[in-house]
């Protein structure tokens, strides 16, 4: 059978999308829960209020799929000033190819008004220095780009913007 | 774990579309890097018990007090991937414009009415088989400001999770015979033709119920394992 092709999801998604828990992919009182902020940029730099991220991730053990943890967050705020937040706790390390470990890490998909696809990026925590050094994802970006994959220490969490153009530009994945 | 196979070139539309002029400013110029198929990306939320609560959840005509003007349709299918096996109790998400073409947002101004008893928004779990049905009302076509008198075809916004990360899709569902097909930007992005046409239902009589609704089908097939090349064991 043959594959279905993506569309945009358009400047209406919040209608179908977004949900009051969806940015929360653990409670907001659970041990460890932090607090990823950031905001999407156009290519001239402009915040993109119509856009929703996604993000995917292992529980704090390096773990999938267990019941009580949910792993998604969903964070679509349209019309508001592009920013958004996912209330989360980092990831556990999980292993990577050929017998190598990933440093933490979350899964992201972005959509927007004017992406016909998905564009899949992945946060790293600026504050897991080695982890991130020995990380094989990490190390097949160029150097000069890997700091987009950041996410940046500040009080109460972390701060992740994504740049989908121009200067900084994050790095997307094809998987 | 099984590795996804690749997606074939044509199907997905280039996020640099300029006919879509929303696509300029809002797709990486930088190449894309190769992410290797790890775990992260072969499992992904199941977020059923979350998402689908209410009884009305999969009927668009009984949300609220009364029913929606327009033709009421039933929109079913399954949900398969590239080797044909189904998704069970994957989450499909949908949503649409009322039959006068117009959404339940702020941003959406064109003059045409709304409708108090639609809210446009519908979501469901597949059953055993892969298996989804939404009852709703056809969405009428509307125009938008992408060039002088664009319209866009009559479509429903389809959000699939599948089972993993890697299966994740946004697509749009038309109806067959729409003559704005052949003007419209969004889906004439897909490059190959064969690939457009499965963006289309069809009119499925047999799902009909007489004296009551028209019925069109519509399959949807996510990323499949990959079936021809070995992959070492790590």
């Amino acid at each position: 059978m043959s594959l279905t092709p993506s569309q945009t999801v358009g400047p209406f998604f919040s209608i179908g999308l977004p949900w009051p828990g969806g940015p929360y992919v653990v409670p907001e009182d659970s041990p460890g829960a932090t607090r990823i902020t950031g905001c999407v940029y156009d290519g001239a730099g402009e915040p993109i209020t119509d856009s929703l991220v996604e993000t995917w991730q292992a529980d704090p053990e390096g773990g999938f799929g267990a019941a009580e943890f949910r792993g998604f967050g969903r964070a679509g705020r349209e019309a508001g000033d592009g920013t958004f937040e996912i209330v989360t706790v980092k990831p556990g390390q999980v292993p990577g190819p050929d017998g190598t470990m990933q440093a933490p890490h979350i899964d992201v998909s972005v959509f927007a008004r004017g992406m016909l696809q998905r564009c899949v990026t992945r946060i790293y925590f600026a504050d897991e220095q080695e982890a991130n050094d020995r990380d094989p994802v990490l190390a097949s970006v160029p150097a000069e780009r890997r700091a987009t994959l950041l996410a940046v220490p500040q009080p109460g969490g972390y701060r992740f913007d994504i740049h989908l153009q121009g200067p900084g530009e994050t790095v997307f994945f094809r998987l | 774990m099984r590795r996804y196979a690749p997606e074939p070139e044509g199907t997905h539309p280039p996020l640099d579309y300029p006919p879509y002029r929303s696509t300029e400013l809002r797709h990486p110029k930088q190449p894309l890097v190769y992410l290797p198929q790890t775990i992260t990306e072969l499992t992904g939320p199941q977020l059923g018990r979350e998402r689908v609560l209410g009884e009305h959840d999969h009927d668009l005509t009984r949300q609220h007090e009364g029913e929606p003007i327009g033709e009421r349709i039933i929109v079913s299918g399954r949900v398969l991937d590239t080797a044909g096996k189904p998704l069970r109790g994957t989450l499909v998400e949908i949503w649409q414009a009322n039959s006068a073409g117009r959404y339940r947002h702020v941003g959406d101004r064109w003059p045409a009415p709304l409708d108090p008893n639609f809210s446009g928004a519908g979501r469901c779990l597949t059953d055993d088989e892969g298996r989804y049905q939404f009852v709703t009302i056809k969405p009428g076509p509307y125009p938008w400001g992408n060039h002088h008198n664009a319209w866009r075809p009559a479509h429903i916004h389809f959000s699939l999770l599948g089972q993993a990360f890697a299966q994740r899709l946004v697509t749009q569902m038309y109806f067959p015979g729409d003559p704005l097909f052949e003007y419209d930007p969004i889906f004439n992005s897909v490059p190959d033709p064969a690939a457009r046409a499965r963006m289309v239902s069809h009119f499925s009589l047999e799902d009909t119920i007489p004296n009551w609704a028209q019925a069109y089908s519509f399959d949807i097939v996510l990323r499949g394992p990959d079936q021809t090349v070995f992959e070492e064991e790590h």
